[in-house]
């Protein structure tokens, strides 16, 4: 089943992706008293990457290619 | 106020409400449309993950630790991404083996072992039960904060109040109740559950708008929206340095990546997660849409958890209230009294929905791999003789989810106050962590062995008791706390939160480091070095090859006889007689038999049909003792290393046979081939001789007819003159010499052609031949006027040939070269000459020369240069067939060389003798 492996093949690296963006020492970049919007940086980074990896997963899962 | 009755009648209707759509999914389910078979309702049930601990205790580790509660959510967000290719496999599994739980999985895998399931149910019994009794916390503490309304009052610490008067208690019983009609109504084999997988998905979406309601609230209505609530707490010193909290405040990166990889492994191995994602699941496709929208659920419901923990630390600075209940106390603090009440509901549904799925998940384990396995082994108890066992098996499930209520109770009141709810969720945590290496070793290594699982198990678990349950029993004060000071006996190496030295850490960390270390290690290294029996080997390859084997896996190696009516009453005393019925004429319907009606007691079982009453049977009561009971009913053969070896050797020697029968097929091919090509052959010989024997007709006629003429004329006209009659007797005596000539050769080529010719090779002189052939032609040449030349050197090699039949040919070739050469002045040359290991013979004449399309066709029966195969009037036409073939015998070569026109040279050449 190539299909499925593919996508099996796009799940594993965003979860390698996920790992590196809530991880030492991408996160320490973001771990400064500064803030976005009124947010500390941390705080925005973090729920920013989330959803940019909760999008892709939703794109890599449902895709049909 | 509240009025207490109030609180009550409102949480009572929403239990209502979540009964309300159990039964109408379970009728939905019976009715054979079910509603759970939808990916949205199962990746809502996924969210039971997110209990009261979430609800309430993110908050409180937010108001502390700013985000160090997000590994907790962003673990199982990286996990997710690998379900497709581990939780897949799983489910596969899972359903192609009916496994009924996630102690049944790992007992499974392991040689279908009731030692190990029962041990993965005692580690999953202790370590759920701090978390099972954190939920009864979080009711009973909401309960009683809401009770005070409008005042915000801490409630008294647990445990003091009488049995009677106890919330807490209360709650225990309501939901024990309640889980047993949810989860124990009736006996599924295939331990579904509809109705609570529909609740719970129910659940999820109301603690998930409660949540974002108080969230809404407090960021806007409290506060002037994030930033307003972020620009105060930097104005606040205590606050300030929660927003770049990752050095120190939260434990630092070592606290952040273990959280997260201690939630990886909750997602999967907490036996409420395994008993939605794996147990209920309905269609393993489901998981994609489940992979994006189970992480989006648990974003959504963090997105208000640090705006709240700041509104609270901003409200309540003096600490007077603690940061777990903010969720609630903010509300109560704004005067909002149905706010409060929605977040008291949405806390309930956390708190209910984990109960529920634990306990049933729990029970089930206790039950099947626990109870039953214990129960069937007590001979005394006679129950593999019993007709009915399905209200004993309910019975027992009922018994075991009172009893963990009431354990988590108990725990709740004697020990429940020790801690924060985020460190007794994490201590579960790491207890189930510890089945990740047997099962996922379990479903990716063939070379894991029960030996080494159970070595693992036990490892683990006794470092995480050690490090993190011994703790909680010194902070209870049930042990001095010495203990934990100095070590046991003092030995400052061997003290339980800095074991052999290690510190720094905090103990969640700590605890699962030096676990894990002696989880894997004990796993790997036991399951290497040990053995393994048969039925393990069968099951490692069962599980880890699942994709390989389809839906419906066979029973291989199963031997042994059992009727099948002995079959039917087994599983009749375990689910049912309708069900058992039902399951019967399902496997003779799909294998298109009848099912007899009446139950002929002498109907052999095929190993299929053991295969799927065990199968049918683990639905009911797990693997470990559904593999007992068929024992019990059948005559199984155990399967030996002996048997398992012979299979093999049978197996390999099926395969020898098949190359045997190969290679002789292909021999076989080839003589036929020979022989077609043996026959092709004969056909041509004998149609050649068809030909060699009108040739030769042909040939004997032609004197004949002459000899016949001459002599009629002769002896029809006596007056002829005597000159005339002379020539006419000339003729007739040559035309009889070519008949002679012509019958000596053909006798010739049969004898050389037949096999049993006498041949002589030895040493032959060929100078002394030739010199003997010439004398003997000298006559005949001087008789034509033909000059005849030798050219043989002083020494000639002798050569290797049949003295006799190399005369025969050099008479031959000087005939042919005396008829065919020049008519008046012809000359014949006869020359010897040595090369390379062989002795060359030419004999030239001055004839018309043979043109280069003849030189082959001479050597030919019947043929000479240029003319039909008639032959020509001086010779027969065999002269130079002869030559060849006695040539060619004596290893030789014979070939026609006219360089020259109107000269013609025949060469042969002898091997020299040695």
């Amino acid at each position: 089943m190539p299909q499925s492996e593919a996508k099996g093949q796009r799940l594993i690296a965003l979860f390698v992706l996920g790992c590196l963006l809530f991880n030492y020492p991408v996160l320490s970049l973001f771990n400064v008293p500064a803030e976005a919007l009124g947010v500390p940086v941390l705080y925005a980074y973090i729920f920013a990457a989330w959803a940019l990896l909760v999008a892709l997963m939703a794109f890599a899962a449902e895709s049909r290619r | 106020m509240l009025q207490g009755h109030i609180i009550v009648l409102v949480a009572f209707a929403y239990l209502g409400v979540l009964f309300g759509i159990a039964y109408y999914a379970d009728k939905r389910a019976d009715a054979g449309r079910s509603i759970i078979d939808n990916p949205y309702i199962y990746a809502l049930s996924l969210a039971v993950y997110a209990t009261a601990w979430t609800f309430y205790g993110s908050v409180g580790r937010a108001a502390s630790d700013g985000i160090g509660f997000l590994p907790i959510y962003l673990g199982p967000t990286l996990m997710i991404a690998l379900w497709w290719l581990v939780m897949r496999k799983i489910i596969r599994i899972s359903k192609n083996n009916r496994i009924t739980s996630l102690a049944d999985f790992i007992a499974s895998r392991y040689g279908k072992s009731a030692l190990l399931g029962g041990l993965v149910t005692v580690i999953a019994v202790i370590g759920i039960l701090p978390y099972i009794s954190l939920q009864l916390k979080a009711i009973a503490n909401s309960y009683a904060i809401l009770l005070q309304y409008p005042e915000i009052t801490m409630p008294a610490s647990a445990g003091t109040a009488p049995l009677g008067a106890d919330t807490a208690f209360w709650i225990a019983l309501i939901l024990a109740t309640f889980t047993i009609v949810f989860g124990t109504r009736h006996l599924d084999a295939a331990e579904h559950h509809e109705g609570m997988v529909a609740a719970i998905a129910f659940e999820s979406l109301v603690k998930l708008l409660a949540f974002l309601a108080v969230g809404l609230f407090v960021t806007y209505g409290m506060y002037d929206g994030v930033a307003d609530i972020f620009a105060q707490a930097r104005s606040n010193p205590q606050l300030s340095k929660l927003l770049t909290p990752l050095e120190g405040v939260a434990g630092g990166y070592a606290s952040w990546v273990w959280l997260t990889i201690l939630s990886m492994l909750a997602i999967m191995f907490l036996p409420r997660q395994f008993q939605v994602a794996v147990i209920e699941n309905k269609d393993e496709r489901h998981l994609n849409k489940a992979i994006w929208l189970f992480p989006l659920y648990m974003l959504a419901i963090n997105i208000f958890v640090l705006p709240i923990a700041f509104g609270g630390n901003l409200r309540f600075p003096d600490g007077n209230v603690d940061a777990d209940t903010f969720v609630l106390t903010l509300p109560m603090a704004a005067k909002q009294e149905e706010l409060a009440l929605l977040v008291f509901i949405g806390g309930l549904s956390a708190a209910t929905g984990m109960v529920i799925v634990e306990t049933i998940a729990l029970s089930t384990m206790v039950c099947n791999d626990l109870v039953m396995p214990v129960l069937l082994r007590l001979k005394g108890l006679r129950l593999a003789e019993r007709r009915d066992l399905t209200a004993l098996l309910l019975g027992i499930r009922r018994g075991a989810i009172v009893l963990m209520l009431m354990l988590g109770y108990l725990y709740f009141r004697l020990a429940g106050e020790a801690y924060a709810l985020v460190s007794i969720g994490l201590v579960s945590f790491a207890a189930v962590a510890q089945f990740a290496p047997a099962l996922l070793g379990g479903i990716f290594w063939k070379g894991g062995t029960r030996y080494g699982a159970f070595s693992g198990l036990i490892a683990g678990f006794t470092v995480w008791g050690y490090t993190l349950l011994l703790p909680a029993l010194v902070r209870s004060g049930w042990l001095p706390a010495e203990l934990l000071e100095h070590g046991p006996y003092g030995i400052e190496l061997l003290k339980p939160q800095q074991l052999f030295g290690l510190s720094g850490l905090d103990q969640i960390t700590h605890a699962m480091i030096w676990s894990m270390i002696a989880n894997v290690g004990a796993y790997a290294a036991v399951s290497l070095f040990g053995t393994r029996d048969p039925q393990e080997a069968r099951q490692a390859s069962v599980f880890v090859d699942a994709y390989l084997q389809g839906d419906t896996p066979g029973a291989p190696f199963w031997r042994g006889t059992a009727s099948a009516s002995e079959l039917h009453r087994l599983l009749t005393r375990f689910i049912g007689a309708d069900s058992a019925d039902s399951a019967f004429r399902e496997f003779a319907r799909n294998r298109g038999l009848a099912w007899p009606d009446s139950k002929d007691s002498a109907l052999q079982a095929d190993a299929n049909l053991v295969y799927f009453v065990e199968m049918q049977l683990a639905g009911a009561i797990g693997a470990a003792s559904a593999h007992i009971m068929v024992a019990s009913a059948v005559k199984e053969e155990a399967l030996s290393i002996e048997e398992v070896r012979e299979m093999l050797d049978e197996a390999s020697q099926v395969i020898v046979y098949s190359h045997r029968l190969e290679q002789k097929s292909r021999e076989l091919e080839r003589a036929t081939e020979e022989l077609r090509g043996a026959n092709v052959r004969l056909k041509e010989l004998d149609s050649l001789k068809d030909d060699f024997v009108a040739t030769v007709s042909h040939e004997l006629r032609t004197p004949l007819t002459a000899i016949r003429t001459f002599s009629q004329i002769l002896r029809d006209n006596p007056d002829l003159e005597p000159a005339e009659r002379a020539r006419q007797l000339g003729i007739v005596i040559k035309e009889s010499e070519r008949l002679t000539r012509l019958i000596n050769q053909i006798l010739d080529i049969s004898k050389l052609e037949s096999a049993n010719v006498e041949w002589n090779p030895g040493p032959v002189d060929m100078k002394e031949i030739v010199e003997d052939t010439v004398s003997a032609m000298s006559e005949l040449f001087k008789g034509k006027n033909i000059e005849l030349y030798k050219r043989v050197p002083e020494n000639v090699p002798l050569v290797t040939a049949d003295l006799d039949r190399i005369v025969q040919v050099m008479l031959n070739l000087l005939s042919n070269a005396e008829k065919f050469c020049h008519p008046r002045r012809g000359k014949v040359e006869i020359a010897l000459s040595e090369m390379r290991g062989f002795l060359r013979v030419d004999v030239r004449d001055n004839g018309t020369g043979i043109s280069y399309a003849d030189r082959e066709l001479i050597f030919e029966r019947f043929r000479s240069a240029g003319d039909s195969p008639a032959g020509s009037p001086h010779g027969t036409g065999l002269g130079l067939h002869i030559c060849r073939r006695i040539v060619e015998r004596l290893a030789g070569r014979i070939w026609v060389e006219s360089g020259v026109p109107g000269e013609t040279c025949i060469s042969f050449t002898l091997p020299l003798a040695s």
